[in-house]
């Protein structure tokens, strides 16, 4: 798009930066004003974008990543110096961390006074350097509309990450003549960067051969697929190939759980077939994943025998943790389509896939002997934390998003909660970030209206961020919460339960007696709704889902001494995960094959 | 255990220059605000050692290009390159081998020179090839430009008079030219 006026326009720097927003197709933005900002709230006004207010800056930021999880777009959250950019640098870490298109827009004090401690005045770009894809500072209104260009691109292509531009008062207030940059210019403007996104047909070739000859193959899927908007491709591979995948936590719903190749989770916190399956296998075909600390477990003992694939559109992935076997750095969906095209020519010209009947028996044998388990509540116990997520599901209605917080809730959600359509899975993977679920499920439904938006959360990260359900309320996006209030912080306290020898320091919150969720709900506007029997949770969740001109929180009082199971210890070897209580391995099926040992390698080490 | 460089306590001769798991990465940037600082943060955050470091603007305006000496005991030089790439500043990266680059380097030392001492440090500064640039009555301030391997000797040797104060650049690099190559040498 080019504006080319007869005579030149001149406007101010704010008016710029709204317009330059605008001509991105930017349709609402999350913020909060302030000094240096100001400026700009006030064309802002005049703009068809609707603007957000949050209860605070960090809110702004997850809103505008739970807004690009589930639409594409790039989240915008707009916010003033000082105080309000150090809020949000946790989100702008969690978008980096996960690969989410953001770009946030900073004020900062005018440029004669900066260096000065001036009020309100902090090294933005110094602060974010670290967890921005970029950064930059305007110096002056003539630059706004080439920095918003490229950040909005910087921050969709290539891999998807967050980008800021801290502009100072003066560079909103002055004028500058008004111009859009051309694609070519903004090119040119940033010659360092050119992402690859095709990948090397010699190794695509050699990946479709690797496939065709491997008898244990997993297909590795992971965020990288939802970015790429590849789960389509992916699931036309997988029918080819007639593989088993596993979705790791940042791509559940990129291939449907329900879907009889799939073995959902795997991970610290995987199921034991997901986990068993890649540990065993002899070729990972790893699409758009990292290779994670809580994906790998111990990483010498990861997978050993499985030769890797790795298609990543970020180079510095290949070999970062495992060396694959055949790296291609491209688009995911760009990739996985050649390498269908590859596995077809191939076939046609004779070629047999190897036979991987023993490895799929093999499989179900897994699953059926380990399936994922939990021991219902006693009558008159709490209630458990899992069946409350099976009953949430069961009645959400279609294409309801799911949006979590960080412990032992988000575990349970991604395990129990059949993910059957892309884009409906909202959560802090990478960064871990406790409060994520109320903003980013805010986020969501912004983006999507007409969508059911269920944010799981815990009592921990529910007094995190419970402000922002003010937000819901006025800016009216009723939104449900499902608090499964265990008074602990549950992850902490398994840990300290297993690792711990039971001592529990810290980790108590008393949330069954302070606060109390039903009125702080009722007192931001919301409906609150208390659960403490099994048979009050198919009703009360019934009664949430009916109600959508308001949000409804509904606080499930949870089992505190139950665990997430099966879990692979930190540091130690998905080999030896630990099942749930009430679950045994005694023929050592999930174990590995003892082999004869190689005495040269014993002796080398 | 300590990967810095001690430059006060006694050091064996060519442990700086000639240390095999040195690399020269050779970055020409955009000179825009603050990439020196992306470059270094990059390497702090990464836990990836800079051994040395030069920055100068290059033959292109607006470009610099940056000489950085990385020790490769912290991190495979592959991720490094691959990372520092990620720059959306960084235009482009090459590492030299020693064997096909010229290096040189600037040493600026000012040494203790009482007396007859003067002398010594004079003929030391002569058969390296290096200059005196400033006497006072016991003092001198001597420099030598050179291959790093040599400035390393230099400093060896001077360091028998007493060392008051040394400052070297950082190696700076440039592919060596290949004889057959006449575009390069016109100009």
């Amino acid at each position: 798009m080019t504006d080319s006026p007869a005579t030149p326009e001149r406007i101010t720097g704010a008016q710029a930066l709204i317009r330059s927003l605008e001509h991105e197709n930017v349709d609402l933005i999350f913020g909060y004003p302030g000094g240096c900002i100001l400026p700009a709230y006030d064309p802002l006004m005049d703009s068809p974008i609707r603007h957000i207010l949050v209860r605070h800056e960090q809110g702004a930021g997850h809103a505008a990543e739970g807004y690009a999880h589930v639409s594409g777009k790039p989240g915008v959250a707009m916010v003033t110096s000082g105080p309000a950019a150090t809020n949000l640098v946790t989100p702008l870490m969690d978008a980096f961390m996960d690969s989410i298109p953001m770009v946030a827009i900073t004020g900062q004090v005018p440029t004669a006074a900066i260096g000065s401690d001036a009020f309100q005045e902090c090294d933005t770009v110094g602060i974010t350097r670290s967890c921005t894809k970029h950064n930059e500072l305007v110096l002056s209104a003539d630059e706004i509309p080439m920095a918003i260009r490229q950040a909005f691109h910087i921050a969709t292509t290539g891999r998807p990450g967050p980008t800021l531009v801290d502009i100072p008062k003066d560079a909103l207030t002055n004028e500058m003549e008004w111009y859009w940059p051309t694609d070519e210019e903004v090119q040119a403007s940033l010659p360092g960067y050119r992402p690859n996104t095709k990948g090397h047909p010699r190794m695509i070739k050699e990946a479709a051969n690797l496939i065709l000859a491997s008898e244990r193959p997993i297909v590795y899927a992971g965020g990288g697929i939802l970015k790429a908007r590849a789960a389509e491709a992916l699931r036309e591979l997988v029918e080819l190939i007639d593989a088993h995948v596993v979705t790791t936590l940042m791509a559940r719903g990129a291939f449907p759980d329900e879907h009889p190749l799939c073995l959902g989770m795997p991970g610290m916190h995987g199921n034991a077939t997901a986990i068993t399956a890649m540990q065993q296998s002899d070729l990972l075909i790893t699409l758009g994943a990292r290779f994670d600390d809580r994906i790998t477990g111990k990483v010498d003992a990861f997978a050993p025998e499985a030769k890797i694939i790795h298609v990543d559109i970020d180079p510095a992935e290949q070999g970062k943790v495992r060396r694959p076997d055949v790296p291609i750095v491209g688009d995911a969906n760009y990739v996985i389509l050649e390498i269908i095209r590859e596995i077809k020519v191939l076939l046609q010209g004779g070629a047999r896939q190897a036979d991987t009947g023993a490895w799929k028996s093999k499989i179900s044998g897994w699953r059926e002997q380990f399936p994922m388990t939990y021991e219902p509540s006693e009558p008159g116990g709490l209630l458990k934390p899992q069946y409350c997520i099976e009953q949430l599901n069961k009645y959400a209605p279609e294409g309801t998003i799911v949006a979590s917080g960080v412990g032992q809730h988000q575990m349970y959600t991604s395990q129990y909660w059949k993910f059957n359509d892309p884009y409906t899975w909202v959560n802090s993977g990478g960064l871990g970030t406790m409060g994520f679920s109320i903003p980013a499920a805010i986020g969501a439904k912004a983006a999507m209206p007409d969508r059911t938006v269920w944010a799981v959360d815990g009592d921990g990260c529910f007094q995190m961020t419970a402000t922002e359900l003010v937000t819901a309320t006025l800016e009216k996006l009723p939104i449900k919460v499902a608090l499964l209030n265990n008074s602990f912080l549950g992850m902490v306290r398994q840990w300290q339960e297993m690792f711990y020898d039971e001592r529990y320091s810290s980790v108590f919150l008393d949330s069954a007696n302070v606060p109390n969720f039903v009125m702080m709900a009722e007192s931001m506007g919301c409906v609150g709704i208390l659960v403490e029997s099994p048979e009050e949770v198919g009703p009360a969740i019934e009664r949430a889902n009916s109600i959508n001109d308001r949000t409804v929180v509904v606080e499930f009082r949870t089992d505190a001494t139950e665990g997430v199971f099966p879990m692979v210890p930190a540091g130690a070897s998905n080999s030896d995960l630990i099942l749930h209580p009430t679950q045994s391995d005694p023929t050592r099926a999930l174990q590995p094959e003892l082999k004869p040992i190689d005495t040269k390698l014993k002796d080398a080490h | 255990m300590s990967r810095t460089r001690d430059v006060s306590g006694a050091r064996t001769a060519n442990t700086y220059s000639t240390n095999m798991n040195h690399h020269i990465l050779s970055v020409l940037v955009q000179n825009r605000p603050g990439v020196l600082a992306r470059v270094a943060g990059l390497f702090a955050r990464r836990g990836y050692n800079i051994f040395s470091l030069a920055v100068a603007p290059a033959e292109e305006e607006g470009r610099s290009r940056i000489t950085i000496v990385v020790d490769l005991d912290s991190a495979p030089l592959e991720q490094i390159t691959k990372q520092l790439f990620k720059l959306i500043d960084v235009i482009k990266i090459s590492e030299l081998d020693p064997s096909r680059s010229v290096e040189r380097e600037l040493l600026i030392a000012t040494v203790k020179a009482a007396g007859p001492k003067l002398a010594d440090v004079s003929t030391l500064a002569e058969i390296f090839e290096g200059k005196i640039i400033a006497v006072a009555e016991d003092l001198v301030t001597v420099s030598l430009e050179g291959h790093p391997d040599k400035l390393d000797d230099f400093e060896d040797l001077l360091g028998r008079h007493g060392i008051v104060e040394l400052q070297r650049t950082g190696r700076v690099a440039l592919p060596k030219l290949d004889r057959s190559s006449r575009h390069r040498s016109t100009h």
